[in-house]
């Protein structure tokens, strides 16, 4: 298979913090305008790309939303205080480079410690090199929020970016959309703030009310040195969720998913995720229920400005949803 | 004064009864239906048989209180918190539990307390209520498990407009929900008096289920927290600067555009407004926001110093300032709401 890696370069490189996802649902609409019947935006900002079919109405869920920061303060001398955006990791924050929408970056700082635990969120702040309230007030203001940059970098069998978290899920989903032949009711729905609290697909499954539904998202792995116990490895294949903190998958979607992948030898590994969620968990319950699978990306360094997966593993998603999606109707 | 006979109303999370009773008395001649629902919130509405979108407004009747969970073997009272609760307040106040009873906060006196008990401030587990029992059986003649106490402050005027009382968090937000049924728009307009906010907005939840608006805003009281020995960048809010609009906390992320939105009007009014600056804490528009397909959502506050205690502060002017700013959002709310519909089918 072919995948076009560019378009994930530029998907991940969007700034998207949650909350603020419009420039990725536009990029999206821009690649999936000649493959869909219908492209909408929904009260919290989901992009739904429906195409018509005949069969079942099938959901797939992808967020577009990143980890980010908040500004909270503007102090005399022009720093920033800030509030996290998802599951931001408090130590690894000091040096860290943080971009604004408009472009501006700035760097984390941190006040004089007395011992290395008291570094806390209060202690840190974002340095723009501006030196008066009133020059920060020029290019910030309160409740404007940051992503962290972190570049893309691409070698032979690897990928190492910010965002993989999930832009690899929407990249994911617009290259099946793409590939598939698939006679079903299709929503593709690139949902919105995921990292604070899985609301978006909330509210679109609740709207979709599908008949079934496939989040794409990346999952931890347990392939580093000392990592947590976790059998999920980088290039072993496309993870089929059993279980995490939102959602314990159906047997019956499971062995349907891996039963095609066998048959179409399609590399995937079982993933159990001890902790997070994603889509799937608030789709599941939406309403009376919905049938509800995930496929899960390994990702190292999950939330860092430096996530790394393998580009066979995506390939492997890839060619598995664009399988699901013709043989649902045997589900 | 409508504010001080909420504030002195005893209501917690699952016992908004008193609340809920005073507030219909208070808005029956401004509305053409009022109802209660299964989970007990109040729903009020106006201009219900008028087209275009409907709007509810939502402020929460329960306060924090605490919960009777154990009576001891020699008639004192253990408790938890309804609510968050600093434990480190408690010791030595009175409270009202039921009708007539009146009982104090105890603890052991310092000189009997370990030199380690010392060093750490007071847990619920050390804390009882005293109500002058003399046995478990003759406490359990006036109580029973379950019951709940309350802070019993009067809510008086001082300093400079301000007011100290208890339960501001979020009988403000209710009066001003009084004050605005009052007023005539031309549109449907619903008022949610909600419940149990303060153990998990589910209240809210309900009424936006049921109610489904096409706009909600969400009157609260919030943190102030501009006072001796914390610093600016951790104030939150800051008294007598105006309400505070909601940018994010951990229930919702608020659309930029609307508080924009929010923001020019109020630039265009003169009426002062400030952002509520931290992420933390929680309200109605939490569960309202994701209700059905989603619902736009505002959120406005009164900042409060010292909430969730026995005495709060807030200042008049900011309760005033929040008031009229709502009346002007409500005023401009139809036409907003017809460009956005515009907005959205010129973007596919």
């Amino acid at each position: 298979m072919d995948l076009d890696f560019t378009i994930l370069e530029q998907l991940t490189q969007i700034f998207g913090p949650s909350g603020s996802e419009e420039r990725v649902a536009e990029f999206i609409a821009n690649q999936l305008r000649p493959y869909c019947d219908e492209l909408k935006t929904d009260t919290l900002g989901n992009l739904m790309v429906v195409r018509h079919g005949t069969g079942k109405k099938i959901m797939v869920a992808a967020h577009m939303d990143e980890i980010g920061l908040m500004i909270t303060h503007l102090d005399k001398e022009g720093f920033l205080r800030f509030t996290p955006l998802g599951g931001v990791r408090i130590p690894n924050l000091v040096g860290q480079r943080v971009k604004f929408s408009k472009g501006r970056i700035g760097t984390i700082g941190v006040e004089k410690l007395d011992k290395p635990s008291d570094l806390k969120l209060d202690k840190l702040y974002i340095d723009i090199g501006v030196s008066s309230r009133e020059e920060a007030e020029q290019i910030v203001h309160i409740g404007e929020t940051a992503v962290f940059i972190g570049d893309f970098v691409e070698s032979e069998s690897k990928i190492i970016s910010k965002a993989l978290d999930d832009r690899i899920g929407c990249f994911v989903a617009i290259e099946a959309l793409k590939r598939t032949k698939s006679t079903n009711e299709l929503a593709f729905v690139f949902t919105v703030q995921e990292e604070i609290g899985i609301r978006g697909a909330r509210t679109a499954s609740y709207s979709l009310e599908p008949d079934l539904a496939i989040a794409v998202d990346v999952t931890a792995t347990g392939d580093t040195p000392k990592a947590h116990p976790m059998s999920v490895k980088l290039g072993s294949g496309v993870g089929i969720k059993v279980l995490d903190h939102s959602m314990i998958t159906s047997p019956r979607i499971k062995r349907w998913m891996a039963a095609i992948a066998t048959e179409r030898k399609i590399p995937f590994q079982w993933e159990v995720l001890e902790y997070g969620g994603t889509d799937s968990g608030a789709i599941h319950l939406s309403r009376g229920g919905v049938p509800s699978g995930v496929l899960s990306i390994p990702t190292r360094y999950v939330h860092s400005p430096a996530e790394m997966l393998d580009k066979r593993d995506v390939e492997a998603a890839v060619d598995l949803l664009v399988a699901l999606l013709e043989r649902a109707t045997e589900l | 004064m409508l504010l001080k006979s909420l504030s002195e109303l005893n209501g917690t999370s699952g016992a908004e009864g008193l609340v809920r009773n005073f507030l219909r008395q208070q808005i029956e001649p401004f509305v053409e239906t009022i109802n209660v629902d299964k989970i007990g919130n109040l729903i009020a509405t106006k201009n219900g048989h008028l087209p275009g979108p409907k709007v509810m407004l939502a402020a929460h009747m329960d306060e924090v209180a605490l919960m009777i969970i154990e009576i001891t073997s020699d008639g004192f009272l253990k408790f938890r918190p309804v609510g968050g609760i600093d434990a480190r307040i408690l010791v030595s106040k009175p409270v009202q539990i039921n009708e007539s009873l009146v009982g104090v906060i105890g603890a052991k006196a310092i000189h009997l307390q370990k030199r380690s008990e010392r060093q750490k401030a007071l847990s619920f587990d050390q804390l009882y209520i005293d109500i002058g029992a003399k046995s478990k059986e003759d406490a359990a003649k006036k109580v029973k498990l379950g019951d709940y106490a309350y802070f019993m402050t009067k809510c008086e005027p001082f300093g400079e407009g301000l007011y100290k009382g208890k339960a501001f968090d979020d009988r403000i937000g209710c009066a001003i929900l009084v004050e605005l049924l009052k007023q005539d728009y031309n549109f449907p307009l619903v008022a949610a008096f909600t419940v149990q906010e303060e153990v998990g907005l589910r209240g809210a939840k309900v009424a936006a289920y049921h109610v489904a608006p096409d706009f909600a805003i969400v009157i609260e009281g919030t943190v102030a927290a501009d006072v001796f020995d914390c610093e600016e960048e951790g104030w939150v809010t800051e008294l007598g600067q105006g309400p505070a609009c909601s940018l994010m906390d951990r229930a919702t992320f608020f659309n930029p555009e609307l508080i924009q939105w929010v923001t020019d009007i109020a630039r265009h009014k003169g009426i002062p407004l400030q952002f509520r600056r931290g992420g933390s804490g929680g309200n109605d528009a939490g569960t309202i926001h994701v209700s059905k397909a989603g619902i736009p959502t505002i959120a406005l506050s009164v900042p409060c110093r010292y909430i969730h205690s026995f005495a709060s502060v807030i200042s008049e002017k900011d309760y005033t300032a929040c008031l009229n700013l709502v009346h002007e959002l409500l005023k401009e709310l139809p036409r907003k709401l017809e460009i956005s519909s515009m907005d959205k089918e010129a973007k596919v």
